[in-house]
């Protein structure tokens, strides 16, 4: 099942040159959007954290936005989706209001769990977001669990489970495996193989490197994608959505990737050289990568690029606004929502 | 306009840092994302990225300045069009303001001298238990099958329950408690789960967070020691971190506290484990008929609820009342022997030894109250008080430890409301303060006994 058995970022080749089917104008151009917005918005996130109005831990996405921005294409109506602590970006793409999010972040009135959650604790009935959890791994038999409901529901939804590198070495990741193929659960694992466990670099902590393979003695078919193509990971997602729905169980997408910053605000990369990062930066970027595409086929001009650009970064400098003029949860509201 | 860099913080506790070396210069160009700067704290060096477009128009502190605060301007990029001279007009990315000047500006309350003050707890509000109109017919049924029914009822009335654990199904579960569900609901809704705590309990609070009401069986409770994490930081929790949107509706059931010759690690209770986290409830009856309006209660209830039965309980019968429809309120205390010379307070298998031991201490003419706490969260402190209040002197009985167990913080309430009226300190009745062993003799001697509870009452009356 395997697309390509090598991280096309691991050995710092050229981008991996697979054919995936092209976007038509509107996908390019939404996919582009969605990517730069989440791609502004953790920058600025990033510079709050900075001057002291974010707290806390603080884990940016910045360089995996095409994973989640693929993935959303893919979903319909009442698809569900659930993911770890590098959280904002599947947010943004699930279409969270970027307001709430950041308000969230600054731990104000406003924010989606009115302060009390912080960057890994946001939920969204409304969007099919069941959060934002904090300990690692934890996501995955509760996303196993919402598939179970699709099918006790006898609807055809789906679920898609995040989880990272890191997570994939959880006792609980296989346990959900086993359940979720003995039952057909309708689920989408999808793990973000973003290389670094924290500080720890995958070949350092995983037996097997390949995390798509990971599902295959519980029978669960699994690929790798370029998960720097938006294209690709669409690609990949339709096909996993197709074999979820038609009752076949679950379905394992490793996506290859690349996170640009630290772990969390705190982490000053050590672990690998600044030429790593400016390799896959200048070279695999997902939104360069989209932007060129956009160019080349004519779907926009630079100053249609620029107009997109601009709108973009005052939806962010509204959220940024927002969150930081936004008063902070009232006393009251310590004793709320334990109990209901 | 212009834009001003500041020192960032990396961490929630730096205030200042080293500006050690500048990667751009005056008149480069950067773009969003580009490294400007490196900067040292005392944990480690850090590279400062431009999070704005333009050109490095001017450095404000120079490379090798030690001890930069926090938010100090440190440069400032010009965007397309500025030129040097509107350096001046700089301004920050985001006006800044404080969350404390934000709230100010919005009238979020604060306690005295500016300081946010905690509001009081609520205090916790449970109805009376149902009145049993007269001439109901009682049935006399082990606890084993009063939860039976609780489930079977609560499976007949809303779609939306179902069983899931080890063994519940086919096997007719491991302790029996689920007998003839799988005959009468179908595989759809008894599930028998593989040997993996950890997984289903998550993958229930998936369910429930998805609106379902998962009744979850742990063989015994020990097994649920390698689901913890889920019972604490999911099901517990996830109401609360998102502010009211998304709690779970699930009850996590099975055999709790000292079973009989298994040792130490299937014979232990948890009640003061699970009673230590709020977003929990927490129900340990001690006779059929509470278990039975306490289980539909707690299939009921929207909030995450631990269930504790007890293996040796499941076989003893009590009466039940026949009623359609017979539902307990958790939180609510029972007193089920009425005494004024001292309070005994037990739950679950404490009250068999509670019962007891006020039956011998009546023969010595000492008349106990004893009151079986039923739920341990929200726990009813205000029976236990009325009580204290009445009889001025306390027993805690519980198969547990002692150290931070459920009857210390008894005894704490005790002396936090009725200090005043305590003619003697409270006293606890508990497990030995060691694994449980194996040997008949030496498991006996790590319980609690009658003849220690009575003791206990004994010395608190001075007797």
């Amino acid at each position: 099942m395997a697309v390509a058995q090598k991280n096309p970022n691991a050995n710092a080749k050229e981008p991996a040159s697979l054919a995936v089917p092209d976007f038509s104008k509107e996908q390019d151009l939404s996919a582009y959007r969605s990517m730069l917005t989440i791609r502004r918005f953790e920058e600025k996130a990033g510079q709050m954290y900075g001057m002291g109005l974010i707290g806390g831990f603080c884990h940016l996405y910045i360089g995996q936005e095409a994973v989640v921005v693929g993935m959303q294409m893919v979903l319909k109506d009442g698809d569900q989706v659930i993911t770890g602590y590098r959280d904002h970006g599947h947010m943004l793409a699930c279409g969270m209001d970027a307001k709430g999010v950041m308000a969230e972040l600054t731990g104000r009135a406003h924010g989606y769990s009115k302060g009390k959650g912080g960057s890994m604790h946001m939920f969204s009935v409304d969007k099919g977001f069941f959060g934002g959890h904090g300990i690692v791994g934890a996501q995955v038999p509760i996303g196993t669990g919402l598939a179970f409901a699709n099918q006790y529901r006898g609807n055809d939804r789906i679920t898609l489970t995040y989880f990272g590198d890191g997570a994939a070495n959880q006792g609980q990741v296989y346990e959900s495996f086993n359940m979720a193929s003995l039952w057909k659960l309708p689920v989408i694992y999808v793990i973000e193989n973003n290389r670094y466990a924290m500080g720890t670099e995958i070949t350092r902590a995983s037996a097997e490197v390949n995390l798509s393979r990971r599902g295959l003695s519980f029978n669960i078919p699994g690929e790798q994608v370029d998960g720097m193509d938006v294209r690709a990971v669409k690609a990949a997602g339709d096909k996993a959505a197709a074999w979820c729905r038609a009752g076949k169980g679950p379905f394992i997408l490793e996506m290859l990737t690349y996170r640009y910053r630290g772990h969390s605000m705190s982490d000053p990369a050590k672990y690998r050289t600044r030429e790593e990062v400016d390799k896959v930066r200048t070279m695999h970027d997902p939104i360069d990568m989209a932007r060129h595409r956009i160019l080349e086929k004519k779907f926009a001009n630079e100053d249609g690029l620029k107009k997109i650009d601009a709108a973009v970064r005052d939806l962010i400098n509204d959220a940024a606004e927002f969150a930081t003029h936004d008063p902070e949860p009232d006393v009251s509201e310590l004793y709320t929502d334990i109990y209901r | 306009m212009p834009i001003e860099v500041l020192m960032p913080a990396l961490s929630p506790t730096m205030e200042k840092g080293n500006l050690s070396k500048w990667l751009k210069k005056e008149g480069d160009s950067v773009k969003s994302g580009d490294i400007i700067a490196e900067i040292e704290t005392d944990k480690a060096t850090m590279e400062v990225e431009a999070a704005d477009e333009g050109t490095l128009g001017k450095i404000l502190i120079p490379a090798g300045t030690a001890d930069v605060a926090v938010n100090t301007p440190i440069a400032v990029i010009l965007s397309e069009g500025e030129k040097a001279s509107d350096i001046k007009n700089a301004k920050l990315a985001a006006s800044f303001e404080t969350p404390a000047e934000a709230s100010a500006k919005a009238g979020v309350s604060k306690g005295e001298g500016g300081q946010s003050k905690a509001p009081d707890a609520p205090a916790p509000q449970a109805a009376a238990d149902p009145d049993i109109p007269d001439g109901t017919e009682m049935m006399s049924m082990t606890m084993r099958e009063a939860l039976r029914d609780a489930m079977a009822e609560e499976m007949r009335r809303d779609t939306d329950v179902f069983v899931m654990g080890e063994e519940v199904a086919e096997y007719q579960g491991a302790y029996k408690v689920t007998q003839g569900l799988l005959q009468e609901f179908g595989g759809k809704r008894v599930i028998d789960t593989p040997i993996t705590e950890h997984g289903f309990a998550g993958l229930g609070v998936g369910a429930a967070l998805a609106g379902l009401k998962p009744i979850v069986e742990f063989m015994t409770f020990n097994f649920a020691m390698q689901a913890m994490d889920q019972l604490i930081n999911s099901a517990a929790k996830t109401l609360y971190m998102s502010g009211g949107q998304m709690g779970c509706s699930i009850v996590f059931r099975g055999p709790n506290g000292v079973a009989a010759r298994v040792a130490a690690q299937h014979s232990q209770d948890y009640s003061a484990w699970f009673s230590h986290i709020p977003g929990l409830k927490v129900i340990a009856p001690s006779n059929a008929a509470d278990a039975k309006g306490l289980l539909k209660a707690a299939i009921r209830d929207p909030n995450p609820v631990i269930f504790l039965e007890n293996e040796i309980l499941y076989g003893h019968s009590s009466p039940v009342p026949k009623l359609d429809d017979f539902v307990l309120p958790i939180g609510k205390a029972k007193i089920v022997r009425a005494g004024n010379d001292v309070t005994i307070v037990a739950w679950s298998m404490g009250m068999d030894y509670a019962l007891k031991a006020a039956e011998e201490l009546s023969k010595d003419g000492i008349a106990a109250e004893v009151i079986d706490l039923r739920t341990l969260k929200p726990m009813d402190t205000d029976t236990i008080i009325a009580s204290v209040q009445k009889t001025g002197r306390a027993v805690t009985v519980e198969e547990g430890w002692a150290q931070s167990g459920v009857g210390a913080e008894i005894a704490a309430r005790i002396m936090e409301k009725a200090f005043d009226y305590l003619d003697a300190p409270v006293a606890r009745v508990s497990g030995k303060d060691v694994p449980m062993p194996y040997a008949a003799n030496l498991e006996k001697l790590a319980l609690p006994s009658v003849a220690e509870v009575v003791a206990a009452a004994k010395a608190v009356c001075y007797r």
